[in-house]
């Protein structure tokens, strides 16, 4: 491992070998390399392969623009290699190979490249169907990058949360000017860098250039010194979201970042040319050579060639001769070269310079993994090359510098937009939103000073706009002098390995195929082409992809279009994106007695509620069933805390009652109870309850479990529409509440209590307060499970005293408590539909047997107008009870299991009791409205499409009379 | 994540907040035809504009009325339903 000389600004800690392992084979590096350098100073010039050929890859762009270098390390897989800080123990491969990345069994699928032209996936795997399955199969073997590790431990990373007046993205000689600029006016600035250190492009590119070293300097000096100012490095923006709210993403976590401004300084990414075999190892661009010999005192290569579209390929052409590195010529695409100083300097430097001239194709070594030389060819007038005076340069590497295309992606997802500027031959951002700002490179500003003008500039503007400052802001610079990017460094070739996106493997003549067939929209090209799909985005692509198809529909760039950027920017970790499962579960005051008892807790909504009270030895069917049996043959308790329950007073509450709910309140007498059901406007049914009044202008209702939120918030929302005088209290946390039923309830509740429980006193559907053991609550005397009962409501507080002091005075009476389940079952047998189970998002109250409680005559009610038209109609269905024949003995009906007649649906179950105390198979279905009659057969399909037959049969299935309950 | 400005509440982040539709006003449900009920009822209106909407901010159970440009997401002002705001 040979490195070059040490120098102050290296980003490596000699002091710090590590030690680490890729395919397989041992490698040695430092603290603050990166894996793809440590790799390439170990020699290593294939750090994977490309994902539709398998072509080896190399170092590209040693940024994280390229997706070259893959790896995976049986935990982690995508690991990027230009980034992944090298660390003790690493021990990676590549991604995308089968049988290691030299012996890659893959590596063949070139040979068979021109039998998989553009849209190839497309045109060859939809016919014939029947082979589809085997496609797939094939398919995902090859498909998608890297392996997951299924028995992975789920890893959680932490979330954070930062708020600050300004976010300035990139820390290059703009974005440290801007931050500084906005600091200084009382800003409070967070600036963020993806590389571990600040600095930029200024960080390699002009290493040798003392005045811009010393300017850096003292820019990073008083950054980091500024009290206004926070820096996080190593830190992507990953995506930029709605009023100023960011994703920051840095290797142990995702910090959710909410600012007032922002300031985009990302700068640009290097480009490539599209030449053929421009993908070998060994051709990269002249900004990842000087990263790799400024940064990582690596040398790029022994000898190589230049290719030259703007000023900076002389920059990094006099850098790379400096560090040992020949310079076999420097290829020059413009018909002038060169013609500041640097290209004196240059040919001073004894450089050969070929102007007017591009490189045609690059020759490969052995298995393509390496460069040998390049053929270079004189341009034509019209950038055309002529293959016939093609001359051949040895060299084993090749730095591109032919242009550059913004990091435009935080300024489109902020709502920035772009136009293309001929001056320097990029996008530029024209449109921006206030409180949006662009800074240096991104905005097509490139010299020096002018990057670090428009840096103060751009955080000048910041700071006024937020009101920190009142200073005189100039206008945003313009470039001047030749253009950075050349306009089109794309070169035909007769064979096919000049590749514009290497992520997909896409070459030239691919572009030009789907343009012929009718892919001329930009969007469309994109989706057909898959460019810019791949990893990368099309960081490296996209431009490219543009000036290509801009040429084939013989447009401006303008009127060709370009696509936009979404987040992410780099990928994201998905441990970084996954929540930490916090699914808040409300308990009701009485729970703990429930755990303690050993109850099956189940989910009603947000609550926690027992299923059933398990006993050793007996079945879940055989417990809710006893449970039932008991609540029927002697008294028992159960928890209905998580009822909804709503007080709404005032003077117009019972006009307000009456227009929320169907039935009819006004003349409900002070301490009784109604049934209370609500619609929407539609008709549909939406929540039920009772509506109990307390005195003329107080009531208490209660709403369903799952629906209490949302009908309290309509509930609010009318009272304001209305703009009627009431009060509405939601007292479902405040309040708890349970049932307390069976013939021998009054052997219980007697002594506890001293209101009267005789019928005369205090009969069915009445509602008194009272003391009940000492403590204030509501009685309401319900029907709920078609026995004697009442519903206790009382404070939360005082929920789990008053139900353990109704179980210890029971005990001698057999009083036990019931789960939900058994609730449900009782309820069932007395024909009681549950909202939102037994109906649906259409249901309306005649279908489902409620026509008794609309009373259409009313002023108004929500609902009634709808419902005024739906009878009108002919009903089309109607909930009706079923029973299976007591001689049935085969496979059960379930919930939504499917009622049939002649192969047509014509029916659904909504409730089903496979046991109960009845003795039968039991349910509620939807049916036809001709199928209703007791007594008609039905044909249920249950699983496996095998048919059960059903009678229905008339509500309820219990005590028709309602005498139990009375 | 957008910010919504509750005019009892002040400016907070959008996940304390339910979205209650567009504000439509009923039509007087005695006189209007039943295919006017049933357009109020089931039609939307999806054009590009500013749009009158109804939130809610759940914490504290207020309603209000937000003005939003659904082309640009921007939210132009919020009152509460009598016009008002309490800040």
């Amino acid at each position: 491992m040979t490195r070059l000389q040490p120098h102050e600004h290296q980003w490596i800690d000699r002091s710090r070998p590590i030690e680490f392992r890729f395919e397989g084979q041992s490698y040695q590096g430092f603290a603050g390399d990166v894996v793809t350098s440590a790799l390439w100073a170990g020699g290593v010039r294939m750090v994977g392969r490309s994902f539709k050929y398998h072509r080896p890859r190399g170092t590209y762009s040693l940024a994280g623009d390229d997706v070259n270098a893959m790896f995976e390390d049986g935990e982690r897989t995508n690991l990027r290699g230009n980034t992944l800080q090298l660390s003790a123990g690493l021990d990676l491969r590549s991604v995308n190979t089968v049988g290691g990345l030299k012996r890659d069994l893959l590596r063949f699928t070139q040979l068979a490249s021109s039998m998989m032209p553009v849209g190839f996936y497309y045109k060859a795997f939809h016919t014939p169907r029947s082979l589809f399955p085997f496609y797939e199969g094939q398919m995902r073997k090859v498909a998608g990058l890297g392996r997951i590790n299924p028995n992975q431990m789920a890893q959680a990373t932490p979330k954070d949360y930062a708020f600050h007046d300004l976010l300035v993205v990139g820390a290059g000689p703009s974005g440290l000017s801007a931050a500084l600029a906005a600091a200084d006016e009382g800003v409070g600035v967070v600036l963020v860098e993806q590389h571990p250190h600040l600095g930029g492009s200024l960080a390699w590119q002009r290493r040798n250039d003392p005045e811009a070293v010393a300017s850096l300097n003292t820019l990073v000096k008083s950054v980091t010194a500024h009290a206004n100012i926070e820096v996080r490095c190593a830190t992507q923006v990953a995506g930029c979201y709605a009023d100023h709210w960011y994703a920051l993403v840095d290797e142990h976590r995702l910090t959710k970042l909410r600012t007032k401004s922002l300031i985009v300084a990302t700068g640009c990414y290097e480009q490539p040319a599209v030449f053929q075999n421009n993908d070998l190892p060994g051709v990269m661009l002249a900004s990842a050579a000087q990263r790799l010999s400024h940064l990582y005192a690596v040398q790029p290569f022994k000898k190589c060639v230049v290719l030259a579209g703007n000023r900076d390929a002389y920059r990094a052409a006099l850098d790379l001769q400096q560090v040992g590195v020949e310079i076999a010529a420097i290829v020059d695409l413009r018909v002038d070269g060169e013609t500041t100083a640097l290209g004196a300097q240059a040919e001073n430097a004894g450089m050969e310079i070929y102007r007017n001239h591009a490189v045609y194709e690059a020759i490969a070594g052995s298995g393509n993994t390496t460069v040998q030389g390049v053929k270079i060819c004189p341009l034509g007038d019209h950038g055309q090359l002529d293959p016939h005076s093609a001359k051949r340069l040895d060299c084993d590497g090749v730095a591109v510098s032919v242009g550059w295309m913004p990091v435009a992606g935080p300024l489109y997802q902020a709502g920035g937009r772009f136009t293309y500027a001929d001056h320097v031959h990029q996008l530029v951002p024209t449109e921006l939103p206030p409180t949006l700002f662009a800074a240096g490179r991104v905005q097509g500003v490139f010299h020096l000073s002018d990057r670090f003008a428009d840096g103060r500039r751009a955080g000048l503007t910041a700071a006024v706009e937020l009101g920190c400052s009142d200073q005189v802001v100039r206008k945003p610079i313009v470039h001047a002098g030749a253009s950075p990017s050349h306009p089109y460094p794309i070169f035909a070739h007769k064979k096919k390995k000049n590749f514009v996106e290497f992520d997909e493997d896409l070459h030239l003549i691919d572009f030009a195929n789907a343009h012929q067939e009718g892919y001329d929209n930009v969007e469309l090209l994109k989706r057909y082409t898959t460019v810019g799909m791949g990893p990368s985005q099309g960081k490296l692509a996209n431009m490219n992809a543009v000036r290509i198809l801009a040429r084939l529909n013989g447009k401006s760039i303008n009127e060709t279009g370009t696509t936009t950027s979404r987040p992410f920017h780099h990928p994201v970790p998905l441990a970084h994106l996954a929540g930490r499962r916090f699914h808040p579960t409300r308990h009701t005051p009485m729970h703990s007695w429930h755990v303690k008892a050993g109850a099956k807790l189940v989910y009603a909504g947000p609550w926690l509620r027992p299923e059933y009270y398990p006993i050793s030895g007996k079945t879940r069917e055989e417990l809710i069933l006893e449970e039932a049996q008991h609540v029927r043959d002697c008294v028992g308790l159960i928890d209905l805390g998580t009822l909804g329950k709503i007080e709404i007073s005032g003077p117009d509450s019972t006009a307000f009652i009456d227009r929320i709910y169907t039935d009819q309140f006004a003349s409900q007498k002070a301490g009784t109870i109604r049934y209370a059901l609500a619609c929407d406007e539609t008709g549909t049914i939406i929540d039920d309850g009772i509506v109990a009044r307390l005195d003329e202008n107080r009531f208490y209702v209660t709403a369903t479990t799952g629906g209490a939120a949302a009908f309290f918030r309509e509930l609010q929302r009318w009272a304001l529409i209305w703009q009627m005088k009431v009060e509405l209290v939601n007292l479902t946390g405040q309040f708890t509440a349970m049932n307390i039923t069976g013939t021998k309830t009054h052997e219980v509740l007697t002594s506890l209590t001293d209101i009267d429980l005789s019928n005369e006193a205090f009969g069915f559907g009445n509602v008194r307060e009272g003391l009940i053991a000492g403590v204030p609550a509501k009685l309401i005397r319900v029907g709920f499970v078609g026995e004697l009962g009442y519903e206790i409501h009382l404070p939360a507080a005082y929920g789990l005293s008053l139900w353990t002091k109704l179980l210890e005075v029971g005990k001698l009476t057999g009083i036990r408590p019931f789960g939900i389940e058994a609730q449900r079952l009782l309820r069932l047998e007395k024909g009681h539909l549950i909202v939102s189970i037994d109906t649906d998002a259409l249901t309306n109250p005649f279908e489902a047997n409620l026509k008794w409680v609309v009373k259409s005559k009313k002023e108004f009610f929500v609902g009634q107008r709808s419902l005024a038209i739906l009878r009108q109609k002919q009903l089309t269905r109607k909930l009706i009870g079923f029973e299976l024949p007591s001689e049935y003995n085969g496979p059960l009906p379930e919930e939504c299991h499917l009622i049939v007649e002649k192969g047509e649906i014509v029916g659904r179950v909504t409730s089903v009791a496979h046991r109960s105390t009845v003795g039968k198979t039991i349910g509620l279905a939807f049916v036809r409205l001709d199928m209703t009659d007791p007594g008609t057969s039905l044909t249920i399909r249950v699983d496996q499409g095998k048919l059960v037959p059903a009678i229905v049969t008339a509500l309820p299935f219990y005590d028709p009379g309602n005498q139990r309950q009375k | 994540m957008k910010i919504l400005t509750c005019p009892i509440n002040g400016p907070l982040p959008l996940q304390e907040f339910h979205y209650g539709g567009e504000v439509r006003v009923m039509p007087d449900p005695h006189t209007v035809s039943d295919s006017e009920w049933a357009d109020y009822l089931f039609h939307r209106n999806g054009e590009p504009g500013i749009k009158r909407e109804w939130w809610h901010h759940i914490a504290s159970g207020t309603w209000f009325i937000a003005e939003r440009n659904n082309v640009t997401d921007e939210i132009l002002r919020t009152y509460l339903y009598d016009g008002t705001t309490a800040s």
